[in-house]
């Protein structure tokens, strides 16, 4: 069992080294995108309200891996900078999650109680200030857990860049089988390792909780 | 709902308003203009990279890439609810030795990512002796992924059913398995009926993932379509189809739920819909 994973070191700790990677890149940018998204949904400007709302719409109903075709095979035929497979495959992640979180935030600020807007309104506060100052410090509560769902099921989506060129824990599988090595305690290391990837999630989602669980 | 975020505009805030407006709009048209340029400049409104739509034989071609991401879709989802439903059914048992394996199933399958799953099928199976293809590499992927999803769906909508209706069952003197059918079972599925229809959706999209393994589905043509010469590699007007069409289904798909969603609102004999909103929105990605 275990000299399986020695002998293959190099594959194991390569491929969960480019997905964590993967995974924080494009952590970081859906949850930018898609915090400005929501932003853009609930704004009282009906133009960037259309480009939210279609936006989302685009990406929810899209399959990844036709944005990963699109990026891979798509995107150097326009011609514009010339970039890694790994940048593009954080771009598509980014892109693709982004509509994700966007969704979840604009139901945690659909679940902030309605008074709280009409009292932050009558104190005179403007929409941006409504938003930073009263809307989100309270939806962000509601958010932690559908969000770590989101994180959670980017971490596994990752995997997705593996057949789009990127070396990262996906491409274990085919490496392992073209080095003849026995799949199954393959997988099953594999797996352990996703369990391990998950665990800093789950804590950082309680630690979150824990700290922000006052009562309203 | 969005509209007590601020309050009526005055002639000032109006006059912001249509500012952003005017500042958005220019912004958008600017993006997709420059798209457009870039599609133009490189040549992809040429007619030659789209003439490959008009030959009938193409045209069966893409039909039967169609067919073949539906069959996918269809006996995935059919073989994904029967495995959810067992397995929903399983967790919830009073036996333990009912209880731990279908757990442990459920919470696997539903750890292990949907690529690595396919990848050991398709790698692993040959290794076996096992002469499975690369349709049902992919269906089987699909059901175990899914279904471990779906039992977890399903169990949360029995678990949502009042107490009261498991009592009086059980009062009535109905057998275990009959009140899991004829009382728990209808309510839970019509209380999850828009979150079954969501995670049809995430199904359908995973059919794409055929595509890694070579399944003739949609993406896998558009591949072999965007790579003829004759055409000019017209790899952005196929993508481009490609994508429309994967929209049309999974926005009709969608729609289905949330028409359901709105229905089951309507005639409010279902969970509270903050419930299944969470539940929905946790596994919908």
């Amino acid at each position: 069992m275990i000299q399986l994973l020695l002998d293959n070191r190099d594959l194991f700790l390569k491929g969960f080294l480019n997905t964590i990677l993967l995974f924080v890149l494009a952590g970081i940018g859906s949850l930018v995108l898609g915090v400005l998204l929501a932003g853009m949904r609930v704004s009282p400007v009906p133009a960037l309200r259309l480009l939210g709302s279609g936006y989302v719409t685009i990406f929810r109903n899209t399959p990844l891996t036709l944005v990963f075709f699109f990026f891979a095979f798509a995107y150097p035929r326009l011609e514009l900078l010339d970039v890694s497979f790994f940048t593009r495959a954080v771009l598509a992640l980014a892109m693709y999650t982004a509509a994700f979180v966007c969704e979840v935030v604009r139901s945690g600020i659909n679940t902030v109680d309605v008074g709280q807007f009409e009292a932050s309104r009558a104190l005179g506060f403007t929409f941006i200030q409504t938003l930073t100052t009263v809307v989100v410090p309270q939806a962000i509560r509601s958010v932690v857990p559908p969000l770590t769902s989101v994180l959670n099921s980017l971490l596994k989506n990752t995997t997705i860049a593996a057949g789009f060129s990127v070396a990262e824990a996906g491409q274990i599988t085919p490496a392992l089988s073209e080095r003849g090595a026995p799949l199954l305690i393959g997988m099953f290391w594999i797996a352990i390792g996703f369990g391990i990837l998950v665990v800093p999630l789950t804590a950082t989602q309680r630690a979150l909780e824990k700290r922000w669980s006052v009562a309203r | 709902m969005t509209s007590v975020l601020y309050d009526l505009p005055g002639p000032r805030a109006r006059a912001r308003n249509k500012a952003f407006g005017v500042l958005a709009t220019f912004g958008i048209v600017a993006l997709a203009g420059f798209i457009g340029y870039r599609f133009w400049a490189t040549g992809q409104f040429e007619s030659t990279k789209w003439q490959w739509l008009l030959y009938k034989d193409l045209q069966v071609q893409l039909l039967a890439a169609l067919g073949a991401t539906l069959a996918a879709f269809v006996v995935a989802a059919v073989l994904a609810l029967v495995v959810g439903l067992l397995s929903a059914v399983g967790r919830l048992s009073e036996h333990w030795w009912l209880r731990t394996p279908a757990l442990a199933i459920v919470e696997f399958f539903r750890a292990i990512p949907l690529v690595v799953m396919i990848f050991f099928l398709f790698y692993a199976a040959p290794q076996a002796g096992l002469k499975l293809g690369v349709f049902w590499t992919l269906v089987a992927s699909l059901t175990l992924y899914n279904g471990s999803v779906l039992a977890e769906v399903f169990r949360a909508g029995m678990l949502s059913v009042p107490r009261g209706q498991r009592e009086a069952a059980y009062a009535l003197g109905l057998r275990k398995n009959q009140v899991m059918r004829a009382v728990l079972l209808p309510q839970a599925v019509r209380a999850m009926l828009p979150t079954i229809v969501s995670q049809l959706v995430v199904l359908l999209k995973d059919t794409a993932l055929g595509f890694l393994i070579t399944y003739p589905e949609l993406l896998y043509e558009a591949r072999y379509l965007g790579g003829l010469a004759e055409f000019g590699r017209p790899i952005i007007p196929t993508a481009l189809v490609i994508g429309a069409v994967y929209i049309t289904l999974c926005t009709a798909l969608s729609s289905l739920a949330g028409y359901l969603e709105r229905r089951s609102r309507r005639t409010g004999r279902v969970l509270p819909p903050s419930d299944a909103n969470l539940i929905t929105a946790e596994l919908a990605v």
